[in-house]
């Protein structure tokens, strides 16, 4: 078995696989085609591919042109640039005039890496779950990713996908099948369920369930890939069957995964909560492995708040 | 020109405030002066220039404007009513709850607006996107946008006309409102354009500057635009801010102004009572021309 690909080399294979099927779709970069991985969907369809420059907010706004003459744009940057730079831009020309563009932040979070604090974005995920009926979700492997950026494709109406971008991991079978806003069960288990999304925080949670299994204690774990609109039946679910939960993100635990899953608990089936993610910090220089470890992201750190969470509920 | 058709562009022009001051007045406030400064604009552009049928709104190869300035919906309102998309009535709708008329110009709402704005900046990019969109599709229709003074203060429009010029975009045909006034003051105090046709020929573009409120001159500068070859064309409008309201003609007040029902009347009443002079001396031309004929 060959090395998994990159995510942004799944991102361009599946567009240039996309271009193929729908002539309207097309791509916008903001002088980060390299990084994204698009080139080569430039080099196979130069006149549906749009670099603009250093110049996100025009970007998203051209996006938002593209879609109202019936084009179906993928316009991608680094998270922080793609939502707090474009953010009125997609929210007004893109979203509000109810238009079809495909936003992409890539990077997310601790996965910037050696750009740091300015380019560490852990809230536009927040940013992005606070416009009205827009769809948010963040895949966590190669085999998700490829057929969740179809389903946005096929979504009527604005998407925000957050899009790790340097290296690849497959932790779904290639037959498995999504649908935005339906959560995956990963694991099943009986005592606490773990809550993950994303490329880094996935993994980390199954490695928790894991760890606690050895100590008999049996956690589930699903991959929320959906943010918004938040998989409320599958939340009730869990909270019936285990009356305990741990949120992961790659994110400040508000605004994002562990505020959404925390509504739902609150509205439809009060449960206990622990939330695992950035507490109210900014971003920095780091390794990935570093990050982790300094944030508190670790399947150890998840772990320890899961045994937390259950001892508030064995009380 | 012909001053046939010359004279048919004043009445419509003039029919177009009168419904624009009612529409405003009805609701007795709202932003009268940078709605009548772009009178003659969409005049020319609606009844003369642009490919559109009020019939099929949508229709894919027709001309688009993207009021940027999409707090001077009302004139575009009164612009699509007259035209037949919606029903005149509409416009005493004017940001009642539940409207289908909002202050800004809103394509999900209103029949026969190609692009929703408001927030400033942001109308020119979105241009550029339609642009290119038709530019795939081989579609050979021009995309015109109205752009205000104050508006131009954003960072974004410089990024949209940067960006215009270089994938040179010659269907893109914009203008800019310069009636020199923005909600704070004179737009050389607030934040100065200075030589604003430098900046835009600076970047890339094909750069007119005419009377705004004259329509051989918008006529002669759209004709010009449509030729242009490789660049997108900024026609550059001097024009008064509340044009043709005694009220509000070039007052800093008449942004976002309030006024009566009562004085909205009297507005109308006087360019009624002006088109009746022209008619009457029109027609005392003429016979001075046929009683000259006759010697």
């Amino acid at each position: 078995m060959g090395k998994i690909q990159d995510m942004r080399a799944t991102y361009n294979d599946t567009l240039i696989e996309l271009a193929a099927e729908d002539e309207r779709i097309v791509i916008l970069e903001a002088d980060l085609m390299n990084a994204s991985g698009t080139v080569p969907f430039k080099e196979k369809y130069p006149e549906r591919a749009f670099d603009m420059g250093v110049a996100e907010a025009n970007m998203a706004g051209t996006a938002a042109g593209l879609s109202s003459v019936g084009k179906i744009p993928f316009a991608a940057s680094f998270t922080p640039f793609a939502s707090r730079k474009a953010y009125d831009q997609f929210f007004i020309s893109a979203n509000y005039a109810h238009l079809n563009v495909k936003l992409v932040g890539t990077d997310p979070g601790i996965t910037a890496t050696y750009n740091g604090g300015t380019h560490m974005s852990f809230e536009d995920g927040g940013l992005m779950r606070n416009i009205p009926k827009l769809t948010v979700f963040e895949p966590c492997d190669n085999i998700s990713l490829r057929k969740l950026i179809r389903k946005a494709a096929e979504h009527q109406g604005c998407t925000y996908m957050r899009l790790h971008r340097k290296g690849g991991q497959e932790l779904y079978r290639g037959d498995a099948e999504f649908e935005l806003g339906k959560g995956m069960v990963l694991r099943d288990g009986d005592d606490i369920t773990l809550v993950a999304t994303g490329f880094v925080m996935v993994p980390e949670a199954i490695k928790a369930a894991e760890e606690l299994e050895k100590e008999g204690i049996s956690a589930a774990v699903i991959d929320m890939h959906t943010v918004k609109p938040i998989d409320r039946k599958l939340i009730v679910e869990y909270a019936r069957k285990t009356g305990a939960f741990v949120t992961c993100e790659n994110h400040q635990v508000v605004n994002f995964l562990g505020s959404a899953v925390a509504e739902v608990l609150a509205e439809d089936h009060p449960a206990l909560l622990g939330r695992i993610g950035i507490q109210d910090e900014f971003g920095q220089v780091g390794t990935l492995d570093y990050l982790k470890q300094d944030y508190g992201l670790t399947a150890a750190d998840i772990a320890a708040k899961a045994r937390e969470v259950l001892k508030k509920k064995n009380k | 020109m012909d001053e046939q058709t010359l004279q048919d562009l004043k009445d419509t022009a003039r029919r177009l405030r009168i419904l624009t001051i009612d529409q405003i007045g009805y609701l007795g406030v709202g932003h009268i002066g940078g709605a009548l400064s772009i009178i003659e604009a969409l005049t020319i552009l609606y009844y003369r220039h642009m490919n559109i049928d009020p019939k099929d709104p949508g229709k894919k190869d027709r001309d688009q404007l993207v009021l940027s300035k999409g707090h001077a919906g009302p004139a575009l309102y009164s612009v699509l009513a007259d035209k037949g998309y919606f029903p005149v009535d509409w416009l005493h709708t004017l940001n009642v709850g539940g409207t289908r008329l909002p202050s800004h110009a809103d394509m999900v709402r209103t029949p026969g607006i190609d692009m929703s704005a408001g927030s400033l900046g942001q109308g020119l990019s979105t241009a550029v996107g339609k642009a290119l969109g038709h530019r795939i599709d081989g579609i050979d229709s021009k995309i015109f946008v109205i752009i205000g003074d104050g508006e131009s203060n954003e960072g974004q429009v410089w990024e949209a006309a940067m960006s215009a010029s270089h994938f040179k975009l010659n269907n893109i045909i914009a203008f800019t409102d310069y009636n020199k006034m923005q909600i704070d003051g004179y737009t050389s105090d607030i934040m100065d354009l200075d030589d604003l046709n430098a900046k835009w020929v600076g970047f890339g573009w094909n750069v007119l500057r005419v009377d705004g409120h004259s329509f051989p001159a918008l006529d002669r500068a759209i004709r010009k635009a449509k030729q242009e070859s490789c660049r997108p064309t900024m026609i550059i409008m001097d024009t008064i801010k509340g044009k043709g309201a005694f009220f509000a003609e070039g007052k800093l007040s008449n942004h976002n102004m309030p006024f009566t029902y009562e004085t909205a009347k009297e507005a109308i009443a006087i360019l009624e009572k002006e088109a009746e002079l022209e008619k009457a001396a029109r027609l005392e031309q003429a016979a001075g021309k046929n009683a000259g004929g006759e010697k």
